[in-house]
């Protein structure tokens, strides 16, 4: 069993209006940031996971996010995943 | 009549839709815990208002998965009669008995008074007490109250009549200015195409005693009442 570090990203889908998002943007440009647009607010889950091996362990990640972690109407989301080397002794 | 209402760590309006249920209908109300497997029998099912798991991941995110919702949508799929207010409307949303999802009030501001409603259809078992168009005082209470749904979706509901309240001014103009948190089309309430699944943002629990400044709200449990009292005497 390896064991794998885990963080995904879950992000507004672009279509849908995204209030915080813009506020951010307008802050930022009265902070005279005036090159940076296109603001958008996601959140970022990260946790372990047990799995035999890096594709059960996409399976599982995959679940998670379409079961729970994100709402597919709204949201979508994307990952990245690292084995946690163990050392042993 | 038996109504259910039920209790996550986090509701805070279940109190007030038992003191409605209860002590102003006087018909027999219990409250669910949200780790038990039975309805106990109840007629109708209240998902009340509140902060369900501390709107933690989303509103109604975690609520939708707790024990007792497998009962609910068992109920709610053999035709029972579940309203959900505020937070029960957005874990309606999330448990797919509704369709739709509820996003961050567009003022990004929590939003904590009272707003005028337009009943857009009295031919529900939520809203037969009320004239067609009748305009309520109601108050809201949240921050994630735009309710938004794709056009294909909003099309359906609008030619279903699935559309059952919303936000208007006093005058019974359906505006944006009425409109308090950028929901699609000024939506406050929907149901679902069965029509035995309402959910609604305002809080009618609170507006049932003239105490509290309005008794529009009121007409919605009496309805459930008559509603659900002439199916029981036309199964007898």
């Amino acid at each position: 069993m390896a064991l794998y570090h885990v963080v995904v990203s879950v992000t507004r889908r672009k279509s849908i209006l995204d209030p915080e998002g813009k506020a951010i943007e307008h802050a930022l440009h009265s902070l005279e940031f005036t090159q940076c647009n296109n603001v958008h607010v996601g959140k970022l889950i990260e946790f372990s996971v047990e799995a035999p091996d890096e594709n059960t362990a996409r399976k599982i990640i995959d679940a998670t996010s379409d079961k729970l972690l994100a709402n597919p109407i709204m949201e979508d989301y994307s990952y990245s995943l690292n084995e946690l080397i163990t050392h042993k002794g | 009549m038996k109504f259910g209402i039920v209790v996550f760590p986090g509701s805070n309006c279940d109190h007030d839709a038992y003191n409605v249920t209860k002590h102003i209908l006087g018909h027999d109300a219990i409250f669910l815990w949200h780790k038990e497997n039975d309805l106990q029998n109840v007629d109708c099912v209240i998902l009340p208002g509140g902060f369900s798991f501390g709107d933690y991941l989303r509103t109604g995110a975690i609520a939708r998965f707790s024990p007792i919702m497998k009962e609910v949508i068992r109920f709610a799929n053999s035709g029972g009669h579940v309203i959900g207010i505020c937070n029960g409307f957005q874990i309606l949303l999330e448990c797919g008995l509704l369709p739709g999802v509820m996003l961050r009030n567009k003022s990004l501001t929590f939003l904590c008074k009272d707003i005028f409603l337009k009943v857009r259809n009295n031919d529900t078992a939520f809203t037969s007490h009320y004239i067609q168009n009748q305009i309520l005082k109601i108050p809201v209470a949240h921050g994630d109250g735009n309710y938004f749904t794709d056009a294909e979706t909003l099309r359906m509901l609008e030619d279903n009549n699935q559309i059952v309240f919303q936000y208007c001014t006093e005058g019974g103009i359906c505006t944006e200015e009425s409109n308090p948190n950028g929901s699609i089309n000024n939506v406050a309430g929907i149901i679902n195409q069965r029509g035995n699944v309402c959910g609604m943002m305002p809080h009618p629990e609170r507006s049932s005693e003239a105490l509290l400044g309005s008794v529009d709200g009121l007409q919605i449990f009496k309805s459930l009442v008559t509603h659900i009292s002439q199916g029981e005497r036309l199964a007898a």
